[in-house]
């Protein structure tokens, strides 16, 4: 963090505002996923396997490029240099979502781009992650009355992490990603994540 | 002559109201002669049909027509209705401006009016099985709920004619045939620009037809506007094209301003002339990093980043925010310059003086990149004028259509500046205009940064603004065309209606005619060039 040296009450302020750093890895959720993951146990073996996979998985996240407006801008500057997202493991992003691991959903989401997101869900490969980026993903944001706008990606496909903001920093974008790694490490990935295809929907 | 004299002569009866705007009323049938007698007038052809804006009054279903010159440059606005809810027609004007075929679309999508001789009656926002017509005053706002299902589009349309014994008939016209060879793309496709989808017809690699799909980003911003007090409306538009966040929240700024009175200071308007040339310097960086990399070279992205990234920490100090600034006010802007900001904006123009020369060594004189551009997708002068294709596509095909000139608002009558016409219109020009606008905006700010003169930067206005009665109207230059907005008050603190010119959807719909005889490999950077963002399309 910057320091400021003007005087008590900026200084005040900042240490309100800003958060700390210890509570970064502050996640009551993330914690009671591993309690519950201890209590059922894990073989010495399988969960070293399981460490060492969630190590590798958690590092090359591939992302599908799913932006619809603003915030989909704010995407593309985290690939260019000054963010790099390459450094954190989200070295590249797939245009195909067959290639993916997780989609991000950048923008407003329509009724009428809504059975498409679905159907782009339920192409890609398990285990499969989603980050809703900005107020209109989480809940329509500004657009939250109208009369074409979905309230909430979570009423068509799971989220796994939300982005607050319209449209997030940076810095944001990267906070939440980086949950979203959290996530994936304490996840059991022999047995675990890979959850079960439901029947197959008939194709239309 | 005064248009007003011409309209008079032609039909007597016209009604001309004055509050507000001028706008002639006519009958349906008088207005169809008048637009014709307008458009074919020999001294000063109104060829540029601006836009056409649906309206519900209640008692009638109608339109506003806003026509220009293109060589005297003078405006009217022409307005019909019909008093027909459940079986509304008006004369199409499509075969006088070619724009019209798509924004009749979009009246029609929104009001449910249907155009006589319009050949394609489809809706073009909304899916094809949406129940009613969202614009209406008395559409219900729960009646088309979430539908997952996968949208069918359909290959045929209708098309509405005028009968010999006055009775209207309807015959179906085909999009796509049935041996047409149809590719999809988009609405996913990261080289669209956004969410546009286009069904490409084919004959062996060649393109005979494009057709948009619009609407995956509609957001109904224009009915939202209709519950909104006039401030809450000025949040949407920095979300429409947000790579002209400055400029259209000015054209909105200034609507109201210039309907409720409100006189503006000297140093608000150095600051909102100072933004909106950054914001397009910005939005041409960003241009050219996309069109670069949809081509295939990724190494000018970075350089396009690099400088952008300097525009938004400029951006960042002044109003806070990067990509959404939320700026500009009504009576000024939000807050003051950051006091850094003049060193900074300074030093950023040298830098980029110093480094645009790299961004033509890598792309500009390449073998490829030239191959490529040069003589593809070619828009003639008649066709940006007829189809509407405003800012850098229009004056790559030698329309000088620069509002800042024409129609000088805030500094722009002050400043010296080159308006950048090409008369190629390729591809190659239409990337060109842009590069060099990026110097011209540079020379603008130059011309301003030192003189910002003291004052305040907001006048005081009344907590709760109300507008007098009327349609009010003001256009600014964007960094892709004209964006216009268009006002209609009751008198209350709520707009009646508030419509805006979308400066994309013109410029989609030239994809067809730029595209057709080209390769389907050159589709994506014809696109490019024409460089629409799609929010702003669909609104
Ligand atoms: S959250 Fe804000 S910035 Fe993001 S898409 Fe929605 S309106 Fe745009």
């Amino acid at each position: 963090m910057e320091e400021r040296s003007v005087g008590m009450e900026i200084k005040k302020q900042t240490a309100i505002r800003s958060m700390k750093y210890e509570e970064f890895k502050n996640n009551d959720y993330l914690e009671e996923m591993v309690r519950e993951l201890n209590r059922n146990g894990a073989g010495v073996i399988v969960g070293a396997v399981d460490d060492l996979l969630n190590w590798g998985r958690s590092n090359s996240i591939w992302s599908l490029t799913f932006g619809t407006s603003c915030c989909a801008i704010e995407f593309m500057a985290l690939g260019a240099a000054r963010y790099d997202m390459a450094r954190f493991g989200f070295e590249v992003t797939r245009n195909s979502p067959r290639q993916a691991d997780m989609i991000m959903v950048l923008g407003t989401i329509t009724y009428r781009m809504a059975p498409v997101l679905k159907r782009l869900y339920d192409q890609m490969a398990e285990p499969k992650y989603v980050i809703a980026v900005g107020g209109c993903t989480i809940s329509g944001g500004p657009f939250l009355k109208s009369y074409h706008v979905v309230n909430g990606v979570d009423k068509i496909i799971p989220v796994d992490v939300y982005i607050p903001g319209c449209p997030p920093r940076p810095e944001a974008f990267y906070y939440g990603m980086m949950q979203l790694q959290r996530k994936m490490k304490v996840e059991k990935y022999l047995g675990g994540v890979n959850r079960k295809e439901k029947e197959p929907e008939e194709e239309k | 002559m005064e248009l007003k004299d011409k309209i008079k002569a032609i039909i007597p009866q016209a009604v001309f109201s004055e509050t507000g705007e001028l706008v002639v009323t006519l009958l349906p049938d008088d207005f169809r002669r008048v637009a014709e007698t307008l458009r074919h007038d020999k001294e000063e052809p109104m060829d540029y049909l601006r836009d056409i804006v649906g309206m519900d009054w209640g008692d009638a279903l109608g339109a506003l027509y806003y026509l220009e010159s293109t060589v005297t440059y003078r405006r009217i606005t022409l307005k019909t209705s019909t008093a027909d809810r459940e079986q509304p027609f008006l004369p199409s004007v499509c075969d006088l401006w070619k724009t019209a075929e798509i924004k009749e679309r979009e009246v029609y999508d929104f009001f449910g009016i249907r155009f006589l001789n319009n050949p394609d009656m489809r809706r073009i926002y909304l899916r094809e099985d949406w129940k009613g017509y969202p614009l209406r005053k008395d559409y219900d706002m729960d009646s088309n709920p979430l539908d997952l299902d996968n949208e069918v589009n359909s290959d045929t349309t209708e098309e509405y004619y005028l009968n010999s014994d006055g009775t209207i008939k309807g015959h179906e016209n085909t999009v796509f045939d049935r041996d047409a060879f149809v590719v999809n793309i988009g609405p996913q496709h990261p080289s669209t620009h956004g969410v546009l989808r286009m069904r490409v017809s084919l004959q062996g690699e060649t393109i005979c037809k494009v057709d948009p799909i619009l609407g995956y980003i509609h957001r109904g911003i224009e009915k939202l506007n209709e519950g909104l007090t006039y401030p809450q409306t000025l949040a949407f538009t920095d979300r429409l094209d947000y790579l002209s966040a400055h400029q259209n929240r000015h054209a909105l700024c200034m609507c109201i301003e210039k309907a409720a009175g409100i006189e503006i200071s000297e140093r608000a308007q150095y600051i909102r002339t100072i933004m909106d040339e950054l914001q397009r310097i910005d939005s041409h960086l960003l241009f050219y990093s996309c069109l670069v990399m949809d081509m295939g070279g990724l190494t000018p992205f970075f350089y396009g980043f690099r400088e952008r990234e300097m525009i938004l920490d400029i951006f960042e100090g002044t109003t806070g925010g990067r990509l959404i600034q939320n700026y500009n006010m009504i009576g000024g802007v939000q807050a003051d310059l950051h006091p850094d900001f003049q060193k900074k904006v300074k030093a950023f123009i040298k830098h980029l003086r110093s480094v645009i020369k790299d961004y033509h060594d890598i792309f500009t004189g390449n073998v490829i990149a030239t191959t490529r551009l040069k003589g593809v997708g070619v828009l003639s002068r008649e066709d940006v004028i007829s189809l509407g294709a405003t800012g850098g596509t229009g004056r790559a095909s030698g329309w000088a259509n620069d509002v800042r000139k024409h129609h000088p608002y805030a500094l722009y009558d002050k400043v010296d500046f080159r308006e950048i016409t090409y008369t190629e219109g390729d591809s190659f020009a239409r990337y060109m205009v842009r590069m060099d606008e990026i110097m011209e905006s540079c020379k603008i700010i130059e011309q301003l940064i030192d003189n910002i003169p003291e004052g305040e930067y907001r006048v005081k206005t009344k907590a709760i603004i109300k507008l007098p009665e009327g349609v009010f109207s003001s256009s600014v230059e964007t960094s892709r065309g004209e964006f216009c907005v268009v006002l209609e008050s009751h008198g209350d603190k709520y707009p009646y209606r508030l419509h805006y010119r979308s400066t994309g959807l013109p410029l989609v719909h030239a994809m067809d005619t730029a595209c057709r005889g080209t390769k389907i490999a050159d589709l994506i950077a014809i696109g490019g060039t024409l460089d629409f963002v799609i929010p702003d399309i669909d609104r």
